[in-house]
């Protein structure tokens, strides 16, 4: 249990699941950075989690 | 394996995630709203509102559209009340992107780099991501309240911040790299993986353009409470999503052993 070999996860069981990764991205990005141009809501999302993308610490007006 | 990592990091970022807002909900937005009601005293007439001529003032709906970034009309798309509720909504889908991205870099790790039990690996690879991808830019590109910063160059500060993280995260692994090739003990091995850490995140600091947009006359003070908040906000969300996360592994590896696949 404790050997490394019994440890570690088969990259081909890891690759799959990293097609997750992209979305995970995507979601990340239109919290702290879009400003309209992804999310196409003309600022909404942008206003509307204004105060999550200032306090946690990214980019602003 | 590799979905119930996911899984339990979904969940776990998204809880970790709440935990955050609760902190910068009751800790933070009194800065903010301090911040707005400097701001809206500024624009004022006869108050310095002729230095800002466009940017304070136009909507959304007005502007051109690849400039539409300068607005803080607040209370006119998004009412401030309601922003509030919107940081909870921030706070907990960051926690859920986040978790699931850390799941899926612990399920790589796991067992070939880093400690070898599961709650040592979590606590370990949420403090090296909270140091990495929050600290490194935090200390070039400190977080900022409303009201500091100027629209125009939203685009360019989103890049030096994101080049910032891959600084963070390319020093991470230039420490990591170092202190499997360094032999001679702990003593030789956490001095040089320190120095491969520290010294690319200062040659990237001093190399890349300081972002200096603080109005003249902003209380000193109102920024330095609201930039640790922001950090506070980052630490909170980190130590109990690193904390959930071993917490749930070590519970995990508690259980019965399954049947091996
Ligand atoms: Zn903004």
């Amino acid at each position: 249990m404790s050997t490394l070999s019994a440890r570690h996860i088969p990259l081909s069981h890891l690759v799959p699941w990293l097609l997750a990764v992209p979305a995970l991205l995507l979601l990340g990005y239109l919290v702290l950075m879009d400003n309209g141009a992804v999310s196409q809501t003309g600022g909404y999302l942008h206003e509307l989690m204004h105060d999550g993308r200032h306090l946690l610490g990214v980019p602003c007006h | 394996m590799v979905r119930t990592l996911l899984v339990r990091g979904l969940l776990l970022g998204l809880l970790a995630g709440l935990v955050a807002g609760v902190f910068a909900f009751a800790v933070g937005e009194p800065r903010i709203d301090d911040a707005i009601a400097l701001e809206n005293a500024a624009a004022a007439p006869g108050h310095g509102a002729a230095a800002e001529p466009e940017s304070a003032t136009h909507g959304h709906e007005s502007g051109t559209h690849e400039q539409e970034t300068g607005k803080h009309e607040h209370g006119e798309e998004v009412s401030r009340g309601t922003q509030k509720a919107g940081l909870f909504l921030a706070t907990g889908l960051y926690g859920l992107a986040v978790g699931g991205v850390f799941a899926l870099a612990f399920a790589g790790l796991r067992g070939r780099v880093g400690p070898r039990s599961d709650a040592a690996l979590a606590l370990a690879a949420a403090g090296t991501a909270f140091a990495a991808v929050i600290v490194v830019p935090f200390l070039k590109y400190p977080a900022n309240p409303p009201a500091v910063g100027d629209p125009e160059t939203i685009n360019t500060r989103t890049l030096l911040y994101l080049a910032m993280i891959g600084v963070g995260l390319l020093s991470t692994a230039i420490a990591v790299t170092t202190a499997r090739s360094v032999r001679g003990g702990p003593w030789a091995r956490w001095p040089a993986a320190v120095l491969a850490f520290v010294v690319p995140v200062a040659v990237a600091s001093l190399l890349l353009p300081t972002v200096d947009e603080v109005p003249d006359g902003f209380p000193a003070t109102l920024l330095w409470q609201f930039r640790i908040t922001s950090l506070g906000t980052q630490l909170v969300f980190w130590a109990s999503f690193g904390t959930l996360f071993g917490w749930f592994c070590d519970r995990a590896a508690r259980a019965p052993a399954p049947a091996p696949a």
